[in-house]
């Protein structure tokens, strides 16, 4: 350790930017993977984080009691997913295009009620010490973790185990793979595909209150930086497997991590390109593995954005 | 108008009258469903108005005053104006074929980008009349190749053209910064990383007798243009079957991959256009301030504008003039900016939504399909 101390700093900094920054990716990413099983992509979770973060926040602030704040936050995006669910079941109205505009309104809707909440403080999430074993300082700091981290992970592997084994699972897959076939079985399309998205963005909307309720901690306007945009590619990178789009938000948290690590350890040269990382990466993925005649393994068969 | 020779004049006479009628009834349809679009839109932003207890009225006495009221207003919305229909139509010529580009805020900030690059090693000795048309050339460039490959990559690849062009939004926002806070650095600057100016003298004037910049003019020039190549031609002609119907046109012998990676081409050098006026014409050099969002409130006016170019003109000066009125709507009301971002996002839901409307309120179908 002593010979490589600023490899071993980039390593131990990614480790802990890893578990701290993955959260929201984690949310959003089931959330938009739940959706898109269904068949449906909702690109307006970013609004919905967004607005996820300023609303637990102000929870938070009013009530004092954050995991309050983190609830009222999923209810707020599930309210999100509910509007774009309805929305998208009317003839000729493009998923896509709803999708930017909930982001637009989402956004706009959080900025406008979220001015006051700017100087305030609200009560943060408590996080839970795993570090006591390691006299390492930095390494008791990275393993300082949030309970939603760890509810994130519950909920990666129960949604793995429920659309496999699940009665609701094999419905939502069917619907998502087939809307005739579903239609056929007697499966109300529209009404899995609303409650897929309310789902979506109930999960979104916790995403967004980790934000503003744990790291960075408060609530401002830059405070999401795309992720639920990034969302969409994550899922598409995880081939929409719920346990693959843990290790990919663990990777695009990682990935955010290595520009400011190298950073602290002297390297500067290249720090943006680190940042776009998770973007290329997932770039040359899509292009690697989709051609002309078949769409990407995993997808579901009536999304539009492989169709 | 069918079989003239046998019917007498009188009845042909009618049957002219009523296809006018019919003619008239569905093109009718266009006009009036986004003007209700835009009641039921401002009755909904009013009623979210008023139940936080302030006066629509007020409200939109200040949006027309902030953005088209004096002439300092309409000169505020028109600079704003200009880069919108760069990038609505960034939204409009694919769209045409079907493809949904949402990248072209990247193509914008890359197409800037490659203006001010290519202006820094030859600002000391090159007259303005090379200097610029290089910008121009390099901006095109820039914007064409970048979204030019999103096609391309629909086309052979088969991947998805909208997530593409938005990783690419993102990539190009890491190159823009790479290159600025890195080795285009001005280091005379030290408050925000940027290129070396271009230098005033080398600035792009203002129409005469207003504050705004040429490209308004050439953003309109672009838009009839576009809407002649569009309507007027083979080229238009195939992109529009290839929208409606890719294996038809494909079946057809049309070279589709072609047309797609030459319709996205077109599409990126128009944000590339919007790039260069804004570090030719506002900014004078490239930084942080060309992601300013005019790519993505451009996919806002190209729906509005159902992706027609010519109707892209009125749209874009309405949303810049909405956008100009942020300012005044703040201080007199007491609102915080961002209502102007929620009156967008209505705006844009309800235009969305009234899309299923189309050829389905019996009002608008020619008497013999009711």
């Amino acid at each position: 350790m002593s010979q490589e101390p600023g490899l071993m700093t980039v390593l131990l900094a990614m480790f802990a930017g890893a578990i701290r920054v993955s959260t929201p990716f984690l949310f959003v990413s089931l959330g938009e993977m739940l959706t898109e099983k269904s068949g449906r992509i909702n690109l307006g979770l970013e609004g919905t984080l967004v607005f996820g973060a300023m609303s637990g926040y102000a929870i938070s602030y009013h009530t004092g009691s954050p995991w309050l704040g983190v609830l009222v936050a999923g209810i707020c995006g599930a309210g999100f997913g509910a509007l774009h669910g309805f929305l998208c079941k009317l003839p000729k109205v493009n998923d896509i295009a709803i999708g930017i505009s909930l982001m637009l309104f989402g956004t706009g809707l959080a900025f406008f009620f979220g001015k006051a909440y700017i100087q305030p403080s609200a009560p943060r999430l408590p996080s839970i010490s795993f570090g006591g074993w390691s006299d390492h300082p930095g390494i008791r700091q990275a393993l300082e973790i949030n309970p939603l981290f760890l509810l994130g992970i519950v909920l990666a592997i129960f949604l793995w185990w429920a659309l496999k084994n699940t009665r609701y699972g094999l419905i939502i897959r069917t619907t998502g793979d087939s809307a005739p076939a579903a239609l056929a079985l007697g499966i109300n399309v529209n009404k899995v595909r609303l409650l897929s998205t309310m789902a979506g963005g109930f999960f979104a909307g916790v995403g967004g209150s980790f934000l503003s309720l744990y790291y960075p901690g408060s609530w401002t306007e830059g405070l999401s930086s795309g992720q639920g945009l990034m969302a969409v590619a994550l899922v598409i990178f995880a081939r929409w497997h719920p346990i693959y789009c843990f290790w990919a938000a663990l990777l695009f948290g990682a990935a955010g991590a290595l520009g400011p690590a190298l950073q602290s350890i002297g390297i500067s040269r290249g720090y943006h390109f680190f940042n776009a990382a998770p973007y290329i990466l997932t770039l040359i993925i899509m292009i690697a593995s989709t051609s002309p005649r078949r769409s990407l393994k995993g997808a579901p068969g009536e999304l539009s954005i492989t169709k | 108008m069918t079989d003239t020779t046998e019917t007498p004049a009188l009845a042909m006479q009618t049957g002219l009258l009523a296809e006018l009628q019919d003619r008239f009834r569905r093109s009718a349809e266009y006009v009036v469903i986004p003007i209700l679009a835009l009641i039921v839109s401002g009755v909904l932003f009013s009623i979210f108005l008023l139940a936080l207890g302030k006066s629509p009225a007020d409200f939109f006495a200040l949006v027309w005053r902030g953005g088209f009221g004096t002439s300092f207003s309409w000169q505020n919305t028109l600079v704003r104006s200009a880069p919108l229909i760069f990038t609505a139509l960034c939204v409009a010529i694919p769209a045409r074929l079907g493809l949904v580009i949402i990248g072209g805020e990247g193509a914008l900030v890359l197409g800037g980008f490659a203006a001010a690059a290519i202006a820094v090693p030859m600002i000391d000795w090159a007259p303005v009349f090379v200097l610029l048309p290089v910008m121009v050339v390099a901006a095109i460039a820039a914007g064409g190749i970048w979204i030019g490959a999103v096609g391309a990559l629909r086309h052979y690849r088969g991947v998805n053209e909208t997530i593409a062009s938005l990783l690419m939004f993102y990539i190009a926002v890491s190159v823009l910064n790479f290159f600025v806070e890195g080795l285009l650095r001005d280091p005379s600057d030290p408050n925000k990383p940027s290129t070396r100016p271009i230098g005033s003298e080398n600035m792009i004037g203002v129409i005469p007798g207003t504050d705004v910049h040429w490209g308004l003019i050439v953003g309109v020039l672009l838009c009839v243009l576009l809407y002649l190549v569009m309507n007027r031609t083979t080229f238009g002609f195939a992109a529009q079957i290839a929208g409606g119907n890719l294996r038809a046109a494909q079946a057809q012998g049309l070279p589709v991959g072609k047309l797609m990676v030459v319709a996205c081409a077109i599409a990126g050098a128009c944000a590339g256009l919007a790039g260069f006026f804004e570090v030719a014409a506002i900014h004078g050099k490239a930084n942080a301030s060309l992601i300013a969002g005019y790519g993505f409130t451009g996919i806002l006016v190209s729906f509005l504008a159902r992706h027609n170019p010519l109707v892209i003109v009125p749209v874009a000066i309405f949303l810049g003039g909405i956008a100009a009125s942020g300012g005044l709507v703040q201080r007199r009301m007491d609102l915080p900016d961002a209502t102007v971002l929620v009156l967008q996002g209505l705006l844009f839901i309800v235009i969305l939504v009234s899309e299923t409307f189309y050829g389905r309120l019996s009002f608008f179908k020619p008497k013999g399909d009711r």
